[in-house]
């Protein structure tokens, strides 16, 4: 019972700033370069949540950084996912000696932290929102890769699958058959927790001004700006983290009720 | 044992030196001349070979990853291609800000995660184990950052009580300002980790709880104190110290946001500025060091729980 | 005076199902008795319940006299337990604590029950692992290193390391090797004889059962549906699980015999 509401929790909180972010697309209190606005002024009848340092709507601000954020989550997950996933199984397929060089390099890039890598690309392409796609869906990349290959080779290992090889099934078929069905909900649950850790890795980014810059900016750069001015005017301060922690929340819940969703197993455990 | 440890060792360099081929590659696909960081704009072809020269770039790569190769051999990172400095002591006086800011977090995380994790699973049916549910949900989801800023806010800004950033220019020599420089962010990085670590550590405990041998233990008199202390502790230790070697090496690389956050001088900072100006020997450096000290502190790891965990002794 | 009284013992759910109803035995001391069921029909539990070890999402009503004392609702038994009752279960790869050797996990009931140190304790887990036909050398071994009979030796040491009055054997031999089984139900037999312990033998197997007590109680979906000495339950059974029971126990014996006449001894 209680993971039905934890589940309805996290849709609910990832729903609402996902229609933040598509809202965003069609309108916005105010343009996003707009400056009109006094500096740091408090929440007022104009500007529902006050301005930044330069005159700019925090409200619209904020939800311009709903939709980066989303974008970026989105993105970093869907490129992790297809080149780990692609990576993963053919590592899972190719032979002892192929396959212990690829985790062992798996290894090493897993441990160099996503951030890292993030800002190594990000150095090379210049910050921008692709690139912090790119940046982050490499660095994710190698987590799912490692993932799907522990993962497709358990499959690989199955009896069932044995006896598919020797009835003659193609290899291809099996992967489509039997692979790809047993793996995707751990996959799945697994994405959606790396999605919480991309838009956390994209507002570190931005938060060392290696993100995408203003005036599209996302919630990280809206918190690097608010830093120097945090006691004059804290909502600058408060309001991007709180929406960043609702986001990051609403997506683990969801991945936790996904879990149970997807492993019956563990239904009715604690 | 031993057989163990030299393998174990051996894997280790052949690790490091595994590692220290990618950074170079990596860095070397970078675009971006760092020849141009030395020249101001508008400088001829013939300045830039001259540059490129000097800071020997114009060689070809497998010469200048041999050079490195030797330089690192005997502990030598090079010059910074920007400052001529040696890279090496800069790492050193660097390395006295993050480490101790590392361990001090890591230690702190681990003091207060444990008795919360085993509380909340003990408890895990009461209010008491909820709310610990709850609050780690969303500790893991506060940026580290944003969790530092509000800390600045309230203990430095507001309350006054502790310095917003900065490390002291003597640093360690003058050791009470250095300690009220790191508290802040000791604090902070603490928090993040125990949020992550609270969660395994409630797992584990939840483990053993369930477990048969405990059952046997209490089952043949054996008092729940008694048999949590002779059983429960080293076998939820098990896996909790796996993850301790994770958690304290993404830290250790982690401390760039941290110290982006209270300007402190540490590796983190001398990275970002190495990356800006496309400086290799830094780059080189501090990630060769930081890949160091994760190796390491995972071999630490991997024969801590070889000591507490029998069954992994079969394997070598 | 019995040992164990147990009167009309429920186990419930959390959601109010009973997953033992209304049972009722008492067993007095020396005395053997064996609870029969198949899978789900909460022997087991009466078993932890017998010992106040049920998993707290469970909760027991009625009354359980362990020696004189009221267990149901007991804070603390830890004087109770392994001193009156002791307690063999069923699965030995998950009873013995992974990360300590065998030698150490037999001395601490030792320890704690008959208060040995030293030189006499180390002596005394030479002659536990004697008793139960386990070499000596098992004391330096960890659960992992030896086999599942082995394992479950060692568990009946530590069990009797207690010097119970009751020893509680709940499937004992159920996860181990068919060629096993046999050799570590006559160990059992044999040492509660010699320490004149009562014994609550709890299995699905009717032969098993048999081989080691005298009289039985029979449970069906958490109700007793018959009990009294097994000869009698077995020559005219009451209900109709019971003579399902015993059917097909008969049917298993006829095809043996059938097989041991045309195909030879096995």
């Amino acid at each position: 019972m209680r993971r039905r509401v934890f589940l309805v929790a996290g849709i609910v909180l990832v729903g609402l700033v996902l229609a933040v972010a598509l809202v965003s697309l069609f309108w916005t209190p105010f343009p996003a370069a707009d400056t009109t606005g006094g500096r740091l002024e408090g929440p007022g009848v104009h500007h529902l949540l006050g301005t930044d340092k330069l005159g700019r709507d925090l409200l619209t601000r904020l939800m311009i950084g709903a939709r980066i954020a989303v974008a970026v989550g989105v993105g970093a997950v869907a490129l992790g996912a297809v080149l780990g996933g692609v990576a993963g199984l053919l590592a899972a397929f190719a032979n002892r000696w192929l396959d212990d060089t690829l985790a062992a390099l798996l290894d090493i890039l897993i441990a160099f932290p996503t951030l890292l890598l993030a800002m190594l690309v990000v150095a090379a392409r210049g910050a921008s929102l692709a690139s912090a796609i790119v940046a982050i869906g490499l660095a994710m990349s190698a987590i799912v890769a490692r993932l799907t290959r522990v993962l497709a080779k358990r499959v690989l290992a199955m009896d069932y699958v044995t006896a598919a090889r020797t009835s003659g099934v193609s290899w291809p078929r099996i992967v489509v058959a039997h692979v790809l069905p047993n793996i995707w909900p751990t996959l799945a649950v697994n994405l959606a927790l790396q999605f919480g850790l991309a838009v956390l890795a994209e507002a570190s980014l931005s938060y060392l001004g290696l993100g995408p810059p203003p005036p599209n900016a996302s919630w990280g750069r809206l918190l690097q700006e608010a830093q120097s001015t945090v006691l004059t005017a804290p909502v600058g301060a408060v309001a991007p983290g709180v929406l960043l922690v609702v986001l990051v929340v609403g997506v683990n819940l969801l991945a936790d009720g996904l879990r149970d969703v997807a492993d019956p197993t563990r239904r009715g455990h604690r | 044992m031993t057989r163990y440890l030299v393998r174990r060792a051996a894997l280790l360099v052949g690790t490091l030196f595994l590692a220290s081929i990618v950074l170079f590659v990596l860095l070397r696909l970078l675009p971006g001349d760092p020849a141009n960081a030395l020249l101001s704009v508008g400088a001829t072809p013939d300045q830039v070979a001259a540059a490129r020269h000097q800071i020997g770039t114009d060689r070809p790569l497998p010469a200048q990853f041999g050079h490195w190769l030797s330089q690192l051999a005997t502990l030598h990172f090079g010059t910074s291609f920007v400052s001529s400095l040696p890279v090496g002591p800069e790492i050193v006086s660097r390395l006295a800000v993050t480490v101790p800011l590392t361990l001090s977090a890591f230690v702190l995380a681990v003091v207060v995660a444990v008795p919360v994790g085993f509380l909340a699973a003990h408890r895990s049916h009461t209010w008491y184990g909820a709310l610990v549910g709850v609050v780690s949900q969303l500790g893991i989801a506060v940026p580290a950052f944003w969790l530092g800023l509000l800390l600045i806010w309230v203990f430095a800004l507001r309350l006054r009580a502790l310095p917003a950033g900065g490390f002291p220019p003597d640093g360690w020599a003058a050791p009470g300002e250095a300690v009220r420089a790191l508290a802040l962010p000791v604090v902070t990085v603490a928090l993040v980790m125990a949020a992550s670590l609270i969660r395994y550590v409630r797992s584990a405990t939840l483990d053993v709880l369930g477990s048969d041998h405990l059952r046997t233990a209490r089952a043949l008199g054996s008092s729940f104190v008694g048999a949590m202390w002779r059983h429960g502790v080293r076998n939820a230790a098990v896996p909790v110290v796996s993850v301790l070697g994770i958690e304290l090496a993404t830290t250790f690389l982690g401390a760039v946001v941290i110290e982006s956050v209270f300007a402190l001088p540490g590796l983190g900072s001398m990275l970002v500025r190495g990356i800006a100006q496309h400086d290799y020997p830094v780059i080189q450096g501090v990630l060769f060091v930081s890949t160091l000290a994760v190796l390491v502190v995972g071999f630490l790891a991997d024969v801590a729980q070889r000591l507490i965990d029998p069954r992994l002794r079969g394997r070598v | 005076m019995s040992l164990l009284s147990v009167s009309e013992l429920s186990v419930w759910t959390a959601d109010g199902r009973a997953l033992v109803n209304g049972l009722s035995f008492s067993l007095p001391p020396g005395r053997r008795l064996g609870l029969i069921g198949e899978s789900g029909s909460g022997k087991s539990l009466t078993t932890l319940a017998v010992t106040g070890l049920l998993p707290p999402a469970l909760r027991a009503s009625g009354s359980v006299l362990l020696d004189g004392t009221q267990v149901i609702g007991a804070r603390n038994l830890d004087g109770v337990r392994g001193r009156v009752a002791a307690v063999v279960f069923q699965e030995p790869s998950t009873a013995l604590d992974p990360l300590m050797r065998i030698g150490r996990q037999v001395a601490e009931p030792l320890r704690r029950h008959q208060g040995l140190r030293g030189a006499a304790l180390r002596a005394a887990v030479a002659a536990s692992l004697d008793e139960v036909a386990l070499p000596a050398r098992v004391a330096q071994a960890y659960p992992h290193e030896i086999s599942g009979g082995q394992r479950q030796r060692a568990a009946i040491a530590m069990a009797l390391a207690c010097r119970p009055a009751l020893l509680i054997a709940d499937e004992p031999t159920t996860a181990l090797d068919v060629t096993v089984q046999a050799d570590v139900l006559a160990l059992l037999d044999r040492l509660v004889a010699a320490h004149d312990m009562a014994l609550l033998f709890v299995s699905h197997d009717l032969a098993v059962v048999g081989q080691v007590t005298d009289e039985v109680v029979v449970l069906s979906a958490g109700r007793a549906v018959s009990s009294g000495p097994l000869h009698e339950v077995l020559a005219d059974p009451a209900d109709d699980y019971t003579r399902s029971l015993v059917a097909s126990a008969r049917r298993l014996d006829a095809a043996l015999d059938l097989s041991r006449d045309v195909g030879g001894a096995a």
